[in-house]
């Protein structure tokens, strides 16, 4: 009897995937918002609150995509081709704001460049990420076990809609974390630009909560129907208590930890309410996790590495985390 | 003209991955010089040692940098250009490439920082054995990226299931018949290609009368590697020809640029490659010689491509020339090394300012005969992505279109251009900066944490 990894699989990969959202998402949104800062110190401090830390975000998108492809292989050669200029946009993005946390000091006179490769690769790598969400959403035209469709299946009103919820998003994860980690006029308007996010996010969920079940029935018919939609209550009675926690966390000037519960929380539900929808596909709406996993022993093959070095990675990210805790400063930055 | 997806993914495929072949055949060759530093330094307490490996420490970080960003495109390649071979081959090759990733992973994240910026904030042994492992981990990354490129060149230790390949044998599919070879071949390669850039950087700052005692030790350090490198690489590649020869025959031929069986075979030491006519026009051959070389004896034969369909052969040109440009540079590196060693021990080194020229110059040699041996191996596996079983053109995605891919292929050459001038630009400032008496101390920040490698390398890179 060979046990069936595919369970432990698809929870490593939907915890890599939701660390990857909510960590990079939040270093993306403070690039969003960078361009809405006006004086160069408050900018210096908005860059340096996630200069120790990206990178190391970033890596859990490489996770994410190998964890697709080692677990679910047939899902990578479906999904991948389908959202191909997507994924080459938000690369190249990905490049360009990486290179410019780097290049932004070196290069004095081209400050201006990199600046705005900084603001601007953030929002087109994060407005292309939603784009391939709201595809995989969307679901995939396949034939047999190739992608069927064309490189530009992804344009259409729900992927691009979701694409612009994803930088609301983000930039409530982003204000969330300078709320966190930065203090005086800068963290008051980083409150005020978190509520106005807050309120955008909202809407976002409102609006997909209803489109998707209008557009797809089979959605519309796990969510409404007896007794599901009894046992799915809680999912958007916590959404609306975590959203009424959020906007008195952002306005109550009392805990700087707060906001970014809040908005990892909104997240974590949207993720679990995708999830539902989508139960049990990994490439919607044709193949199952199982029946696109690969197989049990390259999945046990990996497992062993994975489960060996995964606490490990863990354990050193929190560390350097606890290392750089604390609210940046003006004066003592990295520069 | 219609614009070929399969032709242009190949392109594209080349263009990304050509480029970043050059940021780990530097890195690995320096993270291994840097560990050997920071031991020499440990044991010791020289100072010399210290500044030399703080020199390249810093280089070093610009370079991992651009070795990270630059290979997070190469896993998406697979889904994005090549879905069919990864439907095809996923669960065999997806295991390795993931391993790749997980272990680079665990270094950056567990021992990169504390080289990079801990020397002041961990024990020395610590710092030490950061470097240790660093080194050890860009060897794990080539070992598993090697071990899938050779199991795509030699496969075995899989079963064929409705045209998908499934794993048997996994010590098998890791250490296929060409790793060994591949693995030796490249990793000493890239060992060789740093050793030269270290000694012509030496050369030029010794031109430069600029921290003459930590050049000369660099000169001396790098000559002494190499006089046992070169030559152990061409004994190497030897082998490496002779296991090609043995798996990947016709392979072999297009290297040799051998349409027709003739034994015993000459060497053809250059022409012009016809593969409509399948011919080599203006061909230049020594008789015989071939078969010495390639089987080790007057009389072996060298099966020609006509042996193979038209379909099955790869094309000649690319790796005829390519293999030419290899083998050509290692021999000017033995020449150089050979000169270097006689110059040292008649004493005469650090006077023969024509030979630190020639050690300029020839610095660079070992990125093209990187990319010529990964050019020569990679084309001369076609018409196959999985040596033999899978063709090249049945393991595109067959949702692109020739003007997507051409789309595509055109961002990445736009942005490629852009980054990697900048950052050689940025490392060859840094060089120009040489070592520094008293190195430039990471700045220590509020949190009790010193800054990150690129602007602490730029800084250090820009300060007068």
């Amino acid at each position: 009897m060979v046990l069936d990894l595919v369970p432990i699989w698809t929870a490593l990969l939907a915890l890599a995937v939701f660390y990857y959202v909510v960590f990079d998402g939040f270093d993306l949104g403070v690039g969003i918002l960078y361009g809405l800062v006006r004086s160069e110190t408050d900018r210096r401090v908005v860059m340096n609150s996630v200069v120790p830390i990206w990178d190391g975000n970033e890596t859990w998108l490489v996770f994410g995509g190998l964890g697709l492809l080692v677990a679910f292989p047939l899902a990578f050669a479906i999904i991948i081709p389908a959202v191909y200029f997507p994924l080459l946009i938000m690369l190249l993005a990905l490049v360009f704001r990486g290179v410019a946390f780097e290049f932004r000091f070196k290069h004095p006179t081209m400050q201006r460049f990199w600046e705005g490769a900084f603001s601007g690769g953030s929002i087109v790598a994060t407005f292309a990420q939603g784009i391939v969400l709201g595809t995989f959403i969307q679901g995939f035209k396949v034939d047999g076990r190739h992608f069927a469709g064309t490189s530009f299946d992804w344009v259409g009103p729900f992927p691009l809609a979701i694409g612009l919820a994803l930088i609301f998003g983000y930039s409530l994860l982003g204000a969330a974390w300078l709320v966190l980690k930065t203090q005086g006029h800068l963290q008051e308007w980083a409150r005020q630009i978190g509520t106005v996010s807050l309120i955008l996010v909202l809407a976002a969920i409102i609006g997909v909560s209803i489109w998707t079940p209008i557009s797809n029935a089979d959605i519309a018919r796990r969510w409404f129907s007896w007794p599901n939609s009894g046992l799915l209550a809680p999912v958007p009675i916590i959404t609306a208590l975590i959203a009424v926690g959020e906007w008195y966390a952002l306005r109550q000037r009392q805990h700087d930890l707060l906001p970014f519960v809040g908005a990892t929380g909104l997240f974590l539900m949207s993720f679990i309410g995708i999830a539902i929808s989508l139960w049990p596909m990994i490439v919607p709406y044709h193949y199952t996790l199982w029946e696109a996993a690969s197989s049990a022993s390259t999945q046990a093959f990996m497992l062993i590495g994975t489960l060996f070095l995964l606490p490990i990675i863990l354990m050193y990210t929190g560390w350097s985390y606890w290392v750089f805790r604390g609210k940046v400063s003006e004066t003592l930055g990295y520069h | 003209m219609t614009l070929d997806p399969v032709l242009l993914s190949r392109l594209q495929w080349a263009w990304v991955i050509a480029w970043h072949i050059l940021l780990p055949a530097f890195t690995i060759g320096l993270a291994s010089y840097i560990a050997v530093l920071e031991g020499l330094y440990f044991f010791t307490g020289w100072e010399i040692w210290y500044r030399i490996s703080a020199f390249w420490t810093r280089i070093f970080a610009v370079s991992f940098g651009m070795g990270v960003v630059s290979g997070i495109i190469m896993p998406f390649q697979f889904g994005t250009n090549w879905s069919r071979f990864t439907d095809a081959a996923g669960d065999v090759i997806s295991p390795l490439l993931a391993y790749e990733g997980l272990m680079a992973f665990f270094l950056e994240a567990g021992f990169l920082g504390v080289l990079l910026f801990g020397r002041r904030l961990v024990p020395s042994w610590v710092h030490f054995f950061a470097a240790l492992m660093v080194a050890f981990g860009t060897l794990l990354s080539s070992f598993w990226i090697l071990a899938t490129n050779s199991w795509m060149q030699t496969p075995q230790g899989y079963t064929l299931v409705g045209g998908r390949f499934q794993p048997a044998d996994w010590s098998a599919i890791i250490f296929s018949p060409s790793f060994p070879y591949r693995f030796m071949h490249n990793v000493n390669g890239f060992y060789i290609t740093t050793a030269f850039v270290v000694m012509g950087v030496g050369a030029w700052l010794l031109r430069r009368g600029r921290a003459s005692d930590d050049a000369r030790m660099m000169v001396r350090m790098a000559l002494d590697l190499l006089i046992i490198l070169v030559p152990l690489q061409i004994f190497l590649g030897d082998q490496h020809g002779l296991n090609t020869l043995e798996h990947q025959p016709a392979k072999l031929a297009a290297i040799e640029g051998r349409y027709d069986t003739v034994q015993p075979t000459p060497l053809t030491l250059f022409g012009i490659p016809d593969d409509a006519a399948a011919t080599m026009r203006d061909a230049i051959e020594i008789p015989d010689l071939g078969s010495l070389i390639l089987t080790h004896s007057w009389n072996g034969v060298i099966r020609g491509l006509k042996e193979w369909p038209a379909d099955q052969r790869p094309p000649v040109g690319p790796p005829f020339f390519a293999f030419r440009v290899m083998v050509g540079i290692a021999l000017i590196m033995l020449v150089v090394t050979v000169t270097g060693q006689v110059l040292r021990v008649r004493g005469r080194l650090w006077d023969a300012v024509w030979f630190l020229r020639v050690c300029q110059w020839v610095a660079p040699l070992g990125f093209v005969a990187v990319v010529s041996g990964w050019v020569t191996t990679e084309v001369g596996r076609q018409p196959w992505t999985v040596y033999g079983l899978l063709r090249t053109a049945d393991s595109v995605s067959p949702s692109l279109t020739g003007a997507d891919v051409a789309t595509s292929l055109a961002l990445y050459v736009v942005v490629y251009l852009i980054m990697f001038p900048t950052g050689i630009a940025v490392m060859a400032g840094l060089a120009r900066h040489g070592p520094q008496a008293q190195d430039v101390q990471p700045e220590i920040v509020e949190s009790g944490r010193p800054t990150r490698p690129f602007e602490r390398a730029a800084r250090a890179g820009s300060e007068p």
